[in-house]
């Protein structure tokens, strides 16, 4: 499935190819990919379809396991959900079966969510299509793969700290965060509430949008939720991007060590940076003390980890889920958390729960709220000279899985670190290809005002057309 | 020796339509798990939707209780694990509560004292849990229901004072509708703590808590016990061990629970799922009308502008229907006194007697104000009419027709009693001579004459007539 969205709705509507025909192609790809790049928990085996006279009806497409399915297993990849079956929709899903879009598939997910590495969900690590010796990066590790296959056109994913972005530029694909509360986050397995998105990773611009489209809007079941802005964001992606001004962080893209990998990721940003010229982009250089820069990702853990061990708390096996064993309550529903999460869980909820402890909130949880406040509100500072930020999307190449980086080197604090900035501010955020390093895919992230969407795609589908990376895809081993 | 110092953290469940973050009903049911949704019991994914009418409610009785309203609504997550709190958190108000500084008048022992208010706030109730030999089993019913806590300075002194004050806070609850506070149903539950402290100390003594107390009778018993307990220990030299304690309803005592090592940290922090809404001063306004003339101050009017008894009084605004019934009756008649009298006298004597409440009886004010009305024109007598309202409320009927369909009247033409005067007189000439030999036989007289007339005189024209006819004699 090379196509994209458009292309497989021609195909349908003139009748070269039935929706049912092309979900059938998809299980296959699907299963196929499976022994060797693992991105799916649960694959369809029946084909359902509403049809609407939207633009995805019967689209085949995937979703992360980690959004409520009724009726359909959904597990955040982790043992305690290993039995969890939904008794209601969410309302992403919702909008999508009304759609009429086709699910293939629940994608692979780093457990609960929280990760970065596609390698510790329940059902095993997920694979590099682009090379399955290294990885795909996460959390949303089963739809960047999904998508990067060409087994569905588009995958919806969540992206709390860089969740959807990363993956998706590790696997060469086109990754979108939109504004916070754009997406109803009502079905959402929470994470950490004030940092979650919903999103759409896709192999271009367009059909991230058109996606987009269909499911954005108010959701009385949520109240973080934003009022309808009555647009459609498909149709202002091709407006000139002439005048608009970008600016990128000076000291993300310090190499002070000789790193050769990061000297062509930055060589390739520069060419990125003269495309944009090309189309009428004015980009400058602008400072942010890097005091502030090393401590997003501090601030990161401290906030995501405490609203993590509160959101996760309702996993205790007892109203549903794995029951544990024991006499009393207590012991029950300690042997369902000891037995139901991996290592690196229990890791963040110990830190979860040691920094909302009464004697460290101020210090810890409520100094790191207010840290994000700052970044933020510089940020805010430089959007009122600025219509976004552009920024390479990651620091590296997909990492080996052997590979063991250095957590507390600037490129890992700062370049490595800056997704965050978009959860921190509920900026919309999207990542296209721009290209390959080490034969490796890498992309490049433009992040907008609040509310501006339609800005953000418009600027990245222009962008995204001065380049031949559009709707790549990686045919894997088989 | 030691003064008895007692703060209380009262529960009740508001009324609303829906629970207080989703749209299942909120209702009493004896069937379990028959009003829960998905929001209720926590499952992956769920968020909370504020309720208005439960945040409404909360508004009017912080009002009602004279307390602060603050800016802005928000909510804080209190984190902890038990099977019956199946987010892993309740969602409440800690940092800013819906009502902060007020106060609550009670009259204890013929006097008033003002019982200050830290807070009220609003939170979600917990599921309820039935606990049995080998298992325990849960109903998501009562879960997410909207409480409101209610939390009192330590400023009561006694059992009676804290029970004066439950009984004033659940009237105000029922005086603006806010609340069934039915304790039979669980929905009004009490935390109560205790300290002892010795004449001339500044310093509070150290508390213990006794929790979930589901009836006043129960609160009263528990602060008895706990003072006794605390008395004893400290006359014995010893200290009090800060706890939680858990008072047994059978033995009328309290039994450690959890102690202060066991103290658990909440880790409170904003709910980020709730953004904070902004109080429309404008509305707080329109709630505060809303609000009506609440017991005490109704009590003060009874008693002091229209000169009832305090005991009446205080029959009249226990119930805020009985209330309403007696305001109502006075706009159509303008006798306070003897409205209360027939009120308290014959209509709860009548209702009490068959079990009912005045809202179950069909008598309304107009029936009885009219009915006191007949007394005053002389149509039927005090005595008739007793008889008369006794049957109506029996029977469910009105009474001004049941006057009509009993034929009962009251002979009030002074010519007719004359007649049957005279005829009594004629029937008895040994009564006459006794009469006018100076003996009492006036009142056998009137007796005489009610019989001839199957009570139906009207005994002031009677009394009348039968002097001034003796008199002629």
């Amino acid at each position: 499935m090379i196509d994209g969205i458009l292309e497989l709705r021609d195909k349908i509507d003139d009748g070269k190819v039935t929706s049912e025909e092309l979900f059938n192609e998809c299980i296959k790809k699907a299963k196929d990919s499976q022994k060797i790049y693992n991105p799916f928990v649960t694959i369809m085996d029946k084909y359902e379809c509403n049809n609407s006279d939207s633009i995805l009806s019967g689209i085949p497409y995937a979703l992360k396991d980690n959004i409520s399915t009724k009726g359909i297993l959904t597990t955040a990849s982790s043992n305690i959900l290993s039995n969890y079956v939904p008794v209601y929709d969410a309302t992403i899903y919702k909008k999508l079966k009304e759609s009429g879009a086709v699910l293939v598939g629940k994608t692979v997910l780093d457990e609960l969510a929280m990760g970065g590495t596609g390698t510790t969900g329940h059902t095993g690590i997920v694979r590099n299509p682009w090379n399955k010796d290294r990885q795909i990066g996460g959390s949303s590790s089963g739809s960047a793969v999904a998508v990067a296959m060409g087994i569905v056109p588009f995958a919806i994913g969540s992206d709390t700290g860089d969740s959807i972005r990363k993956p998706a530029a590790y696997g060469g694909g086109v990754g979108f965060k939109p504004t916070y509360g754009r997406i109803s986050r009502y079905g959402l397995f929470a994470y950490a509430s004030s940092l979650d998105h919903l999103g759409v990773i896709a192999r271009n611009v367009r059909d991230v949008a058109i996606v987009t489209d269909v499911v954005k809007g108010h959701d009385s079941k949520d109240m973080t939720s934003l009022p309808d802005d009555n647009k459609k964001y498909v149709d202002s992606l091709n407006n000139s991007v002439k005048g608009k001004k970008l600016f990128y962080i000076k000291e993300a893209l310090e190499n002070n060590d000789n790193d050769k990998e990061l000297d062509k990721i930055i060589s390739n940003f520069k060419e990125v940076l003269s495309k944009c010229k090309e189309i009428g982009i004015e980009v400058c250089e602008e400072s942010i003390s890097k005091e502030l820069l090393r401590a997003i990702n501090p601030t990161y853990m401290a906030i995501s980890c405490a609203e993590a061990t509160s959101n996760d708390a309702n996993l205790n096996g007892i109203h549903f889920g794995v029951r544990g064993e024991g006499n009393t309550p207590d012991e029950i529903m300690l042997d369902a958390r000891t037995k139901g999460f991996s290592e690196l869980i229990k890791r963040r909820f110990v830190l979860g729960s040691y920094i909302l402890k009464k004697e460290n909130q101020e210090k810890l949880f409520l100094n790191a709220c207010r840290v994000r406040r700052l970044i933020v509100d510089k940020v805010n500072e430089l959007f009122e000279k600025y219509d976004g930020m552009i920024m390479p999307t990651t620091a590296t190449i997909a990492p080996t899985f052997e590979e063991k980086s250095d957590k507390l080197s600037d490129k890992s604090l700062i370049l490595d670190s800056h997704l965050i900035i978009g959860n921190f501010g509920g900026y919309p955020s999207i990542t296209i290809p721009s290209g390959f390093v080490d034969r490796m895919p890498v992309g490049v992230c433009i992040t907008g005002r609040v509310c501006e969407d339609d800005l953000v795609l418009n600027i990245a589908n222009q962008l995204e057309s001065t380049m031949e990376y559009k709707n790549q895809i990686a045919r894997g081993e088989k | 020796m030691y003064k008895a110092v007692i703060g209380l953290e009262v529960h009740c469940e508001l009324k609303s339509n829906s629970k207080n973050f989703s749209t299942s009903k909120n209702s009493y049911s004896t069937i379990p798990n028959s009003n829960v949704s998905v929001v209720d019991m926590g499952m992956p994914g769920i968020l909370p939707v504020v309720n208005k009418q439960a945040v409404k409610n909360s508004i009017k009785m912080a009002l009602a209780m004279n307390c602060e309203i603050p800016e802005y609504l928000s909510f804080e997550r209190k984190n902890y694990f038990y099977p019956d709190l199946p987010k892993g958190y309740q969602i409440t108000q800690f940092k800013n509560p819906i009502g902060t500084n007020g106060y609550v008048m009670i009259h204890v022992n013929g006097e008033d004292k003002k019982v200050l208010i830290h807070d009220t706030h609003l939170e979600e109730d917990t599921a309820s849990l039935d606990h049995y030999n080998t298992y325990s089993l849960l109903d998501y019913n009562r879960c997410g229901v909207p409480l409101l806590e209610t939390v009192t300075e330590p400023c009561l002194n006694s059992a009676d004072e804290a029970v004066a004050f439950l009984e004033a806070l659940r009237s105000i609850f029922l005086y603006t509708d806010t609340s069934y506070a039915r304790s039979d149903r669980g929905q009004i539950r009490c935390d109560v703590n205790v300290s002892l402290m010795k004449e001339g100390d500044t310093e509070l003594g150290t508390r213990t808590e006794m929790k979930n107390i589901n009836s006043f009778s129960g609160v009263r018993e528990a602060i008895l016990s706990e003072v006794a307990r605390q008395t004893e220990v400290l006359n014995n030299g010893g200290k009090i061990v800060q706890e939680t304690r858990r008072y047994d309803e059978n033995t009328n005592m309290t039994y450690t629970m959890r102690s202060k090592e066991d103290a658990i940290d909440y880790r409170y922090f904003t709910d980020p799922n709730l953004p904070p809404i902004k109080i429309d001063k404008e509305w707080v306004n329109e709630i505060r009308k809303e609000i009506p003339k609440l017991h005490n101050e109704r009590f003060r009017i009874y008693t002091k502008e229209y000169s009832i008894n305090e005991k009446d009084a205080y029959t009249i605004v226990k119930d805020k229907e009985i209330s309403d019934f007696y305001e109502e009756c006075i706009s159509l008649l303008d006798n306070p006194v003897i409205i209360s009298n027939w009120l308290t006298g014959d209509v709860l004597g009548n209702l009490n007697k068959l079990g009912l409440t005045i809202s179950d009886c069909d008598l309304t004010p107009k029936m009885l104000t009219d009915l006191i009305k007949m007394i005053d024109n002389g149509k039927i007598s005090g005595k008739q009419a007793k008889g008369v309202l006794e049957k109506a409320i029996e029977e469910g009927k009105d009474p001004i027709k049941l006057v009509d369909e009993l034929g009962i009247s009251q002979i009030g033409s002074e010519d007719e009693i004359r007649e049957i005067v005279l005829s009594v007189i004629q029937e008895n000439p040994n009564l006459i001579e006794d009469y006018k030999n100076g003996k009492r036989v006036f009142d056998y007289l009137i007796g005489q004459i009610m019989k001839k007339t199957k009570g139906r005189a009207n005994p002031v024209i009677t009394s009348k007539v039968l002097k001034e006819e003796l008199e002629k004699l």
